[in-house]
């Protein structure tokens, strides 16, 4: 955790954190309560990581902390500095999809997509542990995730299908 | 399901017309098109409400009343304005005192509480601040002097003479009450072979979509400017407008994307007024937004209601008439509750044919959130009621289910007793089907199952579009517009249905292309900018494809229209003669003629004649009977569906397990096969967790318990069974464009049903309360065992 910071005119302590983020390292003076979600929605403008309830129920706001999926409204941007983090934005490339997004157009596991980014990257997590999980594995894997939408029962084939697995769409 | 086969090209021997497609194969609906805001939605690019930032934006917070029904005495802002960075404080003397509602008689509803809180969370003022953390700041600081008063918190005695009165205009507390006589109900049942009556009671449910209500609003040089997560923007334009003694051409609402709706997104809310409100006093963009925890209280979502149900059958299981009567729980304000109301009873005669109804109901003001339209607006909890009551009275006939619903299945081209027309209905064929594919027969038999085991199922129907408009108008229904780019290589539909998750976007676009003879892959969209795109009244009671599915068929057709004087003119034919099909054009007398591209057409046409626009207008026609509230109900057309599921029961612990679920749907002609299982696999998920678990808990002052996603519960990706959609193939449907059926609401209409009766089959033991969560179960077979052992001790 980061020992610089400065002491505003009301005494507040703002410190300096440098997260990489997607590959890039970001340096910026925060407060000691912003949330990781809010760190990268407010300061760096990635709102592809969502806010569905800021306590960690609905699992909008996943995204990966060195490599494990974490509910960013839970972590504070202080405790990730010198830390890496991959949001939705991290998995594509300027001329493809990451397998994961491609199959999820593909099985229609899309829908409102407010959960979307949260659900791609618990199943980004749960594929770079486990390549080739069950059905079930897959459910547990998601488990933290809510979805309004779907009924999840094409999310589930979409990551099954990612693994490389044959899947009847 | 067969519908994405591609083109069939016939063989023949001349030079191009082997290569024409047949006249009645459709290219772009039928088909699995991906959505159209896939990649955005799937990248994180996509912006919703609360993903927008504009500069000097500030940021505003609304202050809920602490008591569930209380005077306000006074409110003193002093402090709260004394901190930095708090820009405005607003109560009721700021904002316009012009109450609003969905109707002008049940107009109830302040944009700022004026002299009493009616539910905990009602809204008392309202701050706009430089970031989010000092609005909380600010609200903590602002002193509100209450005095408390009784409040009713239980819907069920809320009538009785001894309740307080919530609103001044509503006597013992009831804010509408229903009482329709179809037929002679009196006869029907003094004739009747048998005659039975079950007592059924639900829940508050919650629409709990994952997106937070948000919305920012500018208010600059006289004209208003909103960004909001709705389901409507022509509603919420109107309304805001009216508020504010505006034109409506000078309010402009945008609808960026919207994480689901299901009803919860109807409404203007605080939202947007007190925004606007801020807006024109600190002359700066604010964006206000609820949290998880002020959605619940916002609410707007399912009633909770007792059900009474009633039904005379014939010694052959014909049903020869059924009573009604509900109670419903309406909280604190009417919100969409009247409509609510009358779609309780008005929908359930639309599965089953008879010709005596009496329906009764009375909604009650209570001091509690107020409820509003949830997916199947009205109908799911009734229909759970009266599916439930059916299985009870087969039973009672001896006779299986899926039988007595056949005896009983509404036949086409028929109307219901209440003055709804059917067209099209093919229930008795989703009736065979279900019984085939879930192996009833086998399963029902005794011993057909392992113990703990039950299968259930029940029917289910839904309006395809609302006859009415939300609010009294004399405007179409639905409008499009379609512009072709300069060089023919895209076309923009331009609309204000919107897409909030449905997939609304795709099919229009699909529909569109279809009717204009070109290629959905070159299809653009603009929906949701009451700047931009025609009327649309939105997305609720399941009306956007049939509708506007209307519109952008007509438009698209007088672009095709157009193309083909076009094309004529380039080959030296007569345009009747032309086929325009899948961005090619092709002479049908003419093998020889080398086809030309829509793409080259457009742009001819262009050059010669400017902009090549199409538009497209939709107006339901008049619909229904002419009782008090008949216009609630009707629709030009209506869709059918089975469903049935197979839980598994632990009869120590009351543990459910859903091992499989079916839905057979008369859905006419699909549009997009992949958006429709996913609106099927959405809505029975959706109605399987309200089976369930789902239920807003409040403790005896009014007060949300369980307003967060831990403690209600939804369901999760380990809880949804596998699953079996299967239709029943038509495209013969008068009412609608290709004869198309709506599938987001009534997917939804018999889950709760079709899941009671698995349980009921599974443990012998009724359970007439939902949630049907696993103490409930478990309490009712201890309840069942010590009768039991009564009975035999």
């Amino acid at each position: 955790m980061s020992s610089n910071y400065i002491t505003d005119s009301h005494g507040i302590r703002r410190y300096l954190v440098t997260i990489n983020v997607n590959g890039i390292d970001y340096t910026r003076v925060i407060k000691a309560n912003v949330l990781l979600a809010n760190f990268l929605r407010e300061e760096l403008d990635l709102t592809g990581t969502k806010k569905g309830c800021e306590i960690g129920d609905c699992g909008s706001c996943t995204v990966l902390l060195n490599d494990k999926p974490v509910n960013s409204c839970l972590v504070l941007a202080l405790e990730c500095d010198g830390m890496s983090v991959t949001t939705v934005e991290g998995l594509a490339t300027t001329s493809s999809l990451d397998i994961i997004q491609e199959k999820f157009l593909e099985f229609g596991a899309i829908q409102c997509g407010y959960c979307s980014a949260g659900m791609i990257m618990s199943a980004k997590a749960l594929l770079m542990k486990n390549p080739k999980p069950t059905e079930e594995e897959v459910r547990k894997g998601i488990s933290g995730n809510l979805c309004r939408c779907t009924g999840y029962i094409n999310i589930i084939k979409a990551i099954l299908s990612a693994s490389g697995q044959e899947v009847p769409n | 399901m067969g519908e994405e086969e591609g083109t069939v090209y016939p063989k023949a021997n001349t030079v191009y017309d082997h290569m024409r497609p047949e006249t009645h194969q459709y290219t772009q609906i039928g088909k699995s098109k991906p959505r159209i805001d896939g990649v955005a939605k799937a990248t994180g690019a996509g912006k919703y409400c609360g993903d927008m930032k504009f500069p000097n934006m500030l940021y505003g917070k609304l202050l809920g009343s602490p008591h569930a029904h209380a005077k306000i005495l006074s409110i003193d802002t002093s402090e709260a304005e004394k901190i930095p960075g708090v820009m405005k404080v607003i109560t009721h003397k700021d904002v316009p005192d012009l109450k609003y509602g969905i109707s002008p008689a049940r107009w109830d509803e302040n944009v700022l509480c004026v002299n009493k809180a009616l539910f905990v969370g009602d809204k008392v003022a309202a701050v706009a601040c430089v970031d989010e953390e000092t609005c909380y700041k600010a609200l903590k600081a602002i002193k509100v002097e209450y005095e408390v008063l009784p409040a009713v918190l239980d819907y069920q005695t809320a009538m009785n003479e001894d309740q307080p009165q919530i609103h001044e205009e509503y006597e013992r507390n009831i804010n509408t009450e229903i009482h329709h006589k179809f037929g002679d109900p009196d006869k029907a049942f003094a004739e009747a072979y048998l005659v039975r009556t079950d007592h059924f009671q639900g829940q508050r449910t919650y629409q709990c979509p994952i997106e937070p209500h948000s919305a920012i609003s500018i208010w600059k040089d006289n004209k208003l400017t909103v960004y909001s997560s709705t389901q409507s923007v022509h509603y919420f334009q109107y309304y805001i407008a009216r508020e504010f003694g505006l034109k409506m051409g000078d309010v402009r609402v945008i609808r960026p994307l919207v994480g689901g709706g299901f009803g919860g997104k109807l409404e203007p809310t605080g939202l947007e007024f007190c925004g606007a409100v801020l807006s024109k006093l600190t002359g700066r963009p604010v964006k206000m937004f609820y949290d998880r925890y002020e959605m619940f209280q916002h609410n707007r979502g399912r009633h909770q209601g007792v059900y009474d149900i009633s039904t005379a059958v014939d010694k052959d299981g014909k049903i020869l008439g059924v009573r009604t009567n509900f109670v419903l729980d309406g909280g604190a304000y009417t919100s969409l509750g009247i409509a609510t109301a009358y779609y309780s009873g008005g929908l359930l005669p639309l599965t089953y044919d008879f010709d005596h109804y009496q329906f009764d109901l009375m909604r009650m003001y209570t001091n509690l959130p107020a409820c509003g339209a949830q997916r199947g607006h009205g109908a799911p909890q009734p229909k759970y009621a009266f599916e439930s009551h059916l299985d009870n009275v087969a039973e009672e006939l001896g006779l299986d289910p899926v039988e007595f619903r056949k005896r009983n299945a509404r036949q086409p081209y028929t109307n219901t007793c209440n003055g709804m027309g059917i067209q099209t209905c093919r229930l008795s064929e989703a009736l065979d089907k279900i019984e085939i594919l879930t192996d009833w027969k086998k399963k029902r038999t005794p011993g057909g199952l392992p113990k703990g085991r039950g299968i259930g199922m029940a029917t289910g129907s839904f309006v395809t579009g609302a006859g009415y408009p939300i609010y009294r108008n004399d405007y179409p229904s639905s409008s499009a517009m379609i512009r072709i780019n300069e060089d023919g290589t895209s076309a923009t539909l331009y609309t204000n249905a919107i897409d909030i998750g449905q997939g609304s976007d795709t099919v229009l676009c699909q529909m569109a292309a279809e009717a204009m003879g070109y290629r959905y892959e070159q299809m653009k969209i603009v929906t949701g900018d009451t700047e931009i795109a025609p009327l649309d009244f939105g997305a609720y009671s399941s009306r956007q494809t049939a509708y506007c599915g209307w519109a952008c068929k007509r438009a698209g057709e007088e672009i095709k229209a157009k193309i083909l004087e076009t094309a004529g003119f380039m080959l030296h034919l007569p345009p009747e003669d032309l086929l325009c099909v899948d961005n090619k054009i092709w002479s049908m007398s003419r093998p020889k003629v080398k086809p030309i591209t829509f793409e080259e057409v457009a742009k001819k046409y262009f050059i010669i004649k400017g902009p090549l626009v199409g538009t497209g207008v939709y107006t339901v026609p008049r619909l229904g009977g002419y009782h008090k509230g008949a216009p609630v109900a009707t629709s030009p057309c209506y869709s059918f569906c089975t469903q049935a599921a197979e839980v598994e029961v632990d009869e120590e612990t009351g543990e459910i397990k859903i091992i499989h679920a079916w839905d057979v749907h008369d859905a006419g002609q699909i549009i997009n096969p992949a958006l429709m299982k996913g609106q099927v696999h959405g809505a029975f998920g959706m109605g399987y967790s309200e089976t369930v678990s789902e239920q807003v808990i409040f403790n005896d002052k009014g007060k949300i318990l369980n307003g967060d996603l831990a403690g209600y519960r939804l369901i999760t990706a380990l809880d949804m069974p596998s699953f079996t959609n299967d239709t029943i193939p038509s495209n013969d449907e008068p009412a609608t464009p290709w004869g198309l059926k709506e599938i987001g609401e009534g997917s939804n209409n018999p889950t709760m049903g079709a899941v009671r009766n698995a349980i009921y089959n599974a443990i012998g033991v009724n359970v007439p309360i939902l949630p049907m969560s696993y103490e409930n179960i478990w309490r009712a077979i201890q309840r069942k065992k010590a009768e039991d052992a009564q009975k035999t001790g």
